[in-house]
């Protein structure tokens, strides 16, 4: 039945052909239009006044108050004090979480000692249960200790992931045989030695994905400052941004609350365009080879 | 005489073993940074979680305890019921046409048809790279009632505009489900386009030689070849979207509980409101716990329902 279907599709034409792929490109651009239409209308915003943008039509070419918008901005937020504690919460956190779940990886995949098994199979559990069911007391934990306003409570309670070790163990275990770690043994190198001079240096395409990945995923959090950080002087950028929007003068000026999202958007899309590859293979890395 | 050796035979293996955790330290040392911050910031939160669920208490003063209390109001709490329907219907209508959009950009891509193929996928990723307050605040102005893009858009083309945010609240759901589409259709694309990839081209070849088209290639071959993957992109954005929290959250920031008649008002939200606003925490302690469950359960239902998909750990 299917055969006498697909004959007929035999007398297709070069002009259906042409045709077909006409629509296919079509189809795209009209995706790549819808994607980018966003950004191109966020940066527009961010060159405009109120007065322009609550205006029949609305602004659809840049304006003239960039710079305006820029001093406006700093008149409600310390915005470079904010890009630095993104900075630093991003960095930190990424270069604890490559470097524990690299050593944590490493010995679950090459060490057999007593209560492995027993304790990787608690690791993954760990990551079946909702960060919700945590949320309430991890929130008075990190009150207790007095990290309200500090950086550390993002910090710490993420320098380490078990999503991070198992995916560093599959890497391990794919790609560094245990003999190779008996002869740097037997040449007399320290445990120590063995891990950050020979086996650290191998796991470099595992550290570049899982620290996409984590920077990120850090950059970008929202919830978890919001939670902890109640003062402008200390909130990453995402908060601040929302600090920005709740402010009662500036909060409703779009061309201002524009001006730093896209600022503060602008690192990261660079950093993408620049290695988009490397980007989208470390962010899906998780969803391929999980 | 017996129990003699039964004690030699323990004392053995327990020094044995004492001697394996001692050739073995240096992983025990490379493992701990996990297991010590677990033990605060996840074990110590869930055990004590679970009692608070059965208090009242504000977070100062005397902890009361209430027994089952908090878990019977939760099923009478018709905010609670609503905002689980809530989650639900967000979940499946932005996952739906995210999937199909995905589908069908992964398989133009993949045909060869479209040059550039790189550059595409890089313009439709790069929305998932941004952050979602960012992103929720674009989002937020182009649903402007009167001065937004969207509605600009409409009233130049003769329809009504739209009221994203007033009304009976209807348009509160649509407004964070385009946002999530937009927002996610770039990662799953790329991700099903890596499944096609992984495609015998001979399948293709051999079809085409028979006469297919481009849609009958897609429904026969790269549909049923697709399906596990696509199952494990949906279990993995499922505890996210069951979660749900900063696309309502922000989008609805202006007014309280989710929006006009609780419309955009998630589990997470409702969470968050009653334990970080109002300072019930044994109320929302109780309701992560009930979140948890039905996610175990939903999950337990998806394994069933369509298997582990191969390939998965």
């Amino acid at each position: 039945m299917m055969s006498a279907r697909l004959k007929t599709r035999q007398s297709r034409t070069a002009v259906g052909q042409a045709l077909s792929k006409i629509i296919l490109y079509v189809i795209v651009i009209i995706g790549a239009v819808l994607s980018f239409l966003p950004f191109y209308w966020m940066l527009v915003l961010a060159t405009h006044s109120t007065q322009t943008i609550f205006h029949y039509p609305p602004p659809l070419l840049p304006g003239n108050h960039l710079v305006a918008n820029y001093l406006n901005m700093l008149k409600v937020i310390p915005f470079w004090k904010n890009f630095l504690n993104s900075l630093i919460v991003a960095s930190v956190t990424t270069f604890l979480t490559l470097l524990f779940c690299s050593m944590g990886g490493y010995a679950f995949a090459i060490y057999r000692f007593p209560g492995r098994n027993q304790l990787f199979s608690l690791m993954l559990g760990t990551m079946m249960v909702p960060s919700l069911v945590m949320l309430i007391p991890w929130f008075i934990v990190i009150s207790r200790i007095g990290w309200i306003n500090d950086l550390k409570a993002l910090i710490v309670p993420g320098a380490v992931s078990a999503f991070g070790i198992f995916w560093m163990r599959q890497y391990v275990l794919a790609n560094i045989s245990a003999e190779l770690v008996d002869a740097a043994r037997v040449d007399g190198c320290s445990e120590f030695a063995i891990f950050f001079r020979i086996i650290a240096p191998l796991l470099k395409p595992a550290y570049g994905a899982l620290g996409i990945m984590t920077f990120m995923g850090s950059w970008n959090a929202f919830f978890y400052p919001l939670v902890v950080l109640k003062k402008v002087e200390v909130a990453t950028l995402p908060l601040a941004l929302q600090i920005l929007r709740g402010d009662p003068y500036r909060g409703g000026d779009y061309g201002v609350l524009m001006f730093g999202t896209a600022l503060a958007m602008l690192p990261i899309l660079i950093a993408f365009w620049a290695a988009s590859r490397q980007f989208i293979s470390g962010l899906t890395a998780g969803a391929l080879k999980g | 005489m017996t129990s003699v050796a039964l004690t030699q035979a323990r004392a053995a293996k327990v020094s044995r073993l004492w001697r394996e955790v001692k050739r073995n330290w240096v992983a025990y040392v490379y493992i701990s940074p996990f297991y010590i911050l677990f033990a605060v910031f996840g074990f110590f939160p869930i055990v004590f979680s679970f009692y608070l669920s059965f208090t009242s208490w504000t977070g100062y003063g005397q902890m009361d305890f209430r027994g089952i209390t908090n878990y019977i109001e939760l099923f009478r709490d018709k905010i609670f019921l609503i905002s689980f329907w809530n989650t639900i219907v967000i979940w499946v209508a932005a996952h739906v046409p995210m999937i199909l959009i995905a589908l069908a950009l992964a398989f133009i891509l993949n045909s060869g048809l479209v040059k550039l193929s790189r550059l595409f996928q890089a313009i439709y990723f790069t929305p998932m790279v941004t952050s979602s307050v960012a992103v929720a605040f674009v989002f937020m102005t182009m649903y402007g009632v009167r001065f937004g893009l969207i509605n600009y858009v409409l009233t130049s083309l003769g329809l009504q505009p739209i009221d994203w945010w007033g009304g009976t609240g209807f348009w509160i759901k649509p407004a964070i489900i385009l946002l999530f589409v937009w927002r996610w259709t770039g990662w799953n694309m790329v991700i099903y386009l890596a499944g096609l990839q992984g495609i015998d081209a001979e399948l293709y070849d051999a079809a085409k030689i028979d006469g297919a088209s481009y849609p009958q290639l897609f429904r026969y071959i790269a549909l049923p070849l697709l399906k596990p993957i696509i199952l494990f992109s949906l279990i993995l954005s499922f505890v996210g979207g069951i979660t749900i929290f900063d696309e309502p959250y922000l989008l609805t920031w202006m007014q309280t509980l989710g929006g006009t008649n609780y419309a955009g008002l998630t589990m997470s939200l409702y969470l968050y409101t009653e334990g970080f606003q109002r300072g019930h925490l044994g109320y929302a302690s109780a309701m992560a716990y009930v979140i948890c469950f039905i996610i175990v359960i939903l999950s337990a239902v998806n394994i069933k329902l369509f298997g582990r998909p191969a390939g998965s750990a």
